[in-house]
């Protein structure tokens, strides 16, 4: 038996939140009385191997094929099975990412297993996975339980601490995919990296939003937001307004219909706090609001308001962390 | 060809916030119900590829006889067909059961080429039923799609966007595609459009027909409220932009959250 955690790779490396399972799963693990395993799969898989080695798994599979060299759903969900088999898992983990959460969603079809999606929290009880999940848009908490064997969760990134990295541990034991391309139906023809450098909204300790608010000149408004966004070493995000007036790309929106985060520091310029973006962002640690009207909804949510014109305040921000942070 | 885009009805996005957790435990909401905003999405894109590709769509909802409204939605903005999948009494209601269900139903359709779904439903908050359907189907899923950029001798092209950047990817049909909100911008249904919908017929099906017996494989217990966040926002006061900035950078690094 054992905790299995899928350690998804991406062209640089291993994906950080993954490492969030190192910490939650060894806890688990601990609970269970049963080992910590990893899978790396890719077409180079050595230095992940060896990272999830130092974050203290048990054993490491290794599935590396050139077959895996791009993502695709019907190879990695193969792969993912091959490591349930042979881990013997009966609690399987992946960071809730994009390939994340439809990987585990396929492979607990395909096992007949029970699965929580998006998990915000996960704890053992009485032997079994006890999975807690925000639904219906952040507006209510469940735990899920099991009635299956084998117990498939999705953890949405920063729910976790990360543990510190040690020694090396466990040993990497290699597994073969046993599949050829022509078992593979999905054929990626051109892939376009376009956030490299970019931190990535969901991992952010720190995002600094722009909103409607920008509307006088939006350009130089998301110039700002970007410019003090970059001193803190934060994401930028969005709110729907913004990225509906074409001001900035659909992928910075956080709110209901985007992106879900968790950051430690969450700045809204010019947002005024509808539901819709609270529900996306409403978990941060310490919210910030900018916004020229005192009465804005923001201000009800926010720890730290600046009433204010935030074509003047981002700038003076800006300026005042560099002088800290230098 | 022939696509089957399914849709969920779900409460406004704007009245999420006031469910209780007695409504979420009995499943019986007294929200108003529309179609899943996401779905829309999927709706549009059905529509537009049976003109560009000469194809008959129809639109599919699992759940109680009152869910037809977002099936009429559907059919208004101009779904070709609708069918309503009728779940009640079957109870608990999990991927496993669903996706099992909505796939007899594709199953019972017969020849479907192509199954779009949303990328989320804002209730279940999932985004697993599309894969749990490629699944039973044993059809290629391709998610989170931006852009169909062809279908031609039984392949689909589709842009999607991935973590970090975007891809460009064939598969075989029968496929199963969740589009992202990139892929369109939904019409709005029209007055004739919604005349036409309100006397469609919608057809029934019960799970219990399509041979399905519920056995979840999770169960959800403890049903609550998250806790109010109860925050006592400080304004930060000062005579000058600068100043009010610099106080404002003093409390956040004390916060120790930069
Ligand atoms: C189904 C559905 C899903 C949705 N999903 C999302 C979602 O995912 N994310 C999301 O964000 N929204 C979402 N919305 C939209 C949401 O309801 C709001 O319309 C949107 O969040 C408003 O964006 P905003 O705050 O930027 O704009 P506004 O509400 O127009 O607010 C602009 C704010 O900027 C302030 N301001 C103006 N000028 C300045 C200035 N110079 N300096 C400082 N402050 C200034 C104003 O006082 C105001 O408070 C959704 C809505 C629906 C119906
Ligand atoms: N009960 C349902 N009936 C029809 N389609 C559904 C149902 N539930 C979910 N879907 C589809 O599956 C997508 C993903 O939903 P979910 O996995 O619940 O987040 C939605 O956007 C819909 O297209």
């Amino acid at each position: 038996m054992s905790v299995l955690v899928w350690i998804e790779q991406t062209e640089g490396g291993a994906v950080p939140s993954c490492w969030e399972l190192a910490g939650k799963g060894r806890e688990l693990a601990d609970a269970l009385g049963v080992s910590l395993d990893a899978v790396v799969m890719g077409a180079e898989t050595a230095q992940t191997a060896a990272a999830a080695q130092s974050y203290g798994f048990d054993k490491v599979y290794a599935i590396t094929d050139p077959v895996l060299a791009d993502y695709r759903l019907t190879a990695y969900a193969v792969g993912l099975q091959k490591a349930v088999e042979a881990s013997g898992a009966s609690v399987v983990l992946a960071s809730a990412t994009i390939g994340g959460r439809e990987v585990t969603a396929y492979v607990a079809c395909q096992l007949d297993a029970g699965l929580a999606p998006d998990a915000v929290d996960l704890r053992i009880e009485d032997g079994k996975l006890v999975a807690t999940r925000a639904v219906y848009s952040n507006n209510i908490l469940t735990d899920v339980i099991f009635n299956s064997d084998i117990q498939v969760a999705s953890a949405r990134p920063r729910s976790f601490p990360i543990p510190e990295p040690g020694a090396a541990g466990g040993e990497v034991i290699a597994l073969d995919l046993g599949l050829g391309e022509d078992d593979i139906p999905e054929k990626v023809i051109d892939v376009k990296v376009s956030d490299s450098g970019e931190v990535s909204l969901t991992d952010a300790s720190i995002i600094v939003s722009g909103g409607r608010g920008v509307a006088a000149d939006p350009v130089k408004g998301f110039e700002l937001v970007t410019a003090l966004a970059d001193v803190l070493g934060a994401a930028v995000g969005a709110s729907r307004a913004a990225v509906d007036a074409d001001y900035i790309p659909y992928k910075h929106q956080v709110g209901q219909t985007g992106k879900t985060v968790k950051p430690d520091l969450y700045i809204a310029a010019g947002i005024s706090g509808a539901i819709q973006h609270l529900a996306g962002m409403g978990g941060s640690k310490i919210i910030v609001a900018i916004n020229k009207d005192p009465d804005a909804p923001i201000f009800e949510r926010a720890n730290y308001g600046i009433v204010g014109d935030l074509f003047e305040v981002l700038p003076a921000l800006t300026d005042a962390f560099k002088e800290r942070l230098s | 060809m022939k696509i089957v885009v399914l849709i969920k009805q779900t409460p406004d996005t704007a009245e999420l916030p006031n469910i209780s957790a007695e409504e979420a435990q009995s499943g019986d909401i007294r929200a108003t119900m529309v179609i899943n905003p996401w779905d829309e999405y999927a709706a549009e894109e059905a529509i537009d590829l049976c003109d560009r590709f000469d194809g008959d769509a129809i639109a599919i909802t699992m759940g109680t006889p009152d869910s037809t409204d977002a099936l009429k939605h559907a059919l208004a903005m101009g779904v070709g067909d609708a069918m309503l999948v009728d779940s009640s009494g079957l109870g608990e209601m999990d991927l496993s059961v669903a996706a099992e269900a909505l796939a007899a139903a594709i199953k019972e359709e017969g020849n479907v080429d192509l199954v779009l779904t949303g990328k989320q439903s804002v209730d279940g908050n999932s985004s697993a039923l599309f894969a749990g359907i490629a699944c039973k189907l044993g059809y290629p899923l391709l998610s989170n799609v931006s852009k169909v950029v062809d279908i031609a001798d039984g392949v689909i092209t589709v842009e999607r966007i991935v973590d970090g950047g975007q891809e460009t990817v064939t598969a075989p049909l029968p496929a199963v595609v969740s589009v992202g909100k990139e892929i369109n911008d939904p019409r709005y249904p029209s007055f004739m459009g919604i005349r036409k919908a309100n006397r469609k017929k919608i057809p029934t099906i019960s799970v219990a027909d399509l041979g399905v017996s519920a056995s979840p494989k999770v169960q959800w217990t403890n049903i609550r409220k998250p806790e109010a966040r109860h925050t006592e926002v400080v304004i930060i006061e000062g005579e000058t932009v600068q100043e009010k900035a610099a106080k404002l950078a003093d409390a956040l690094l004390a916060e120790k959250v930069i």
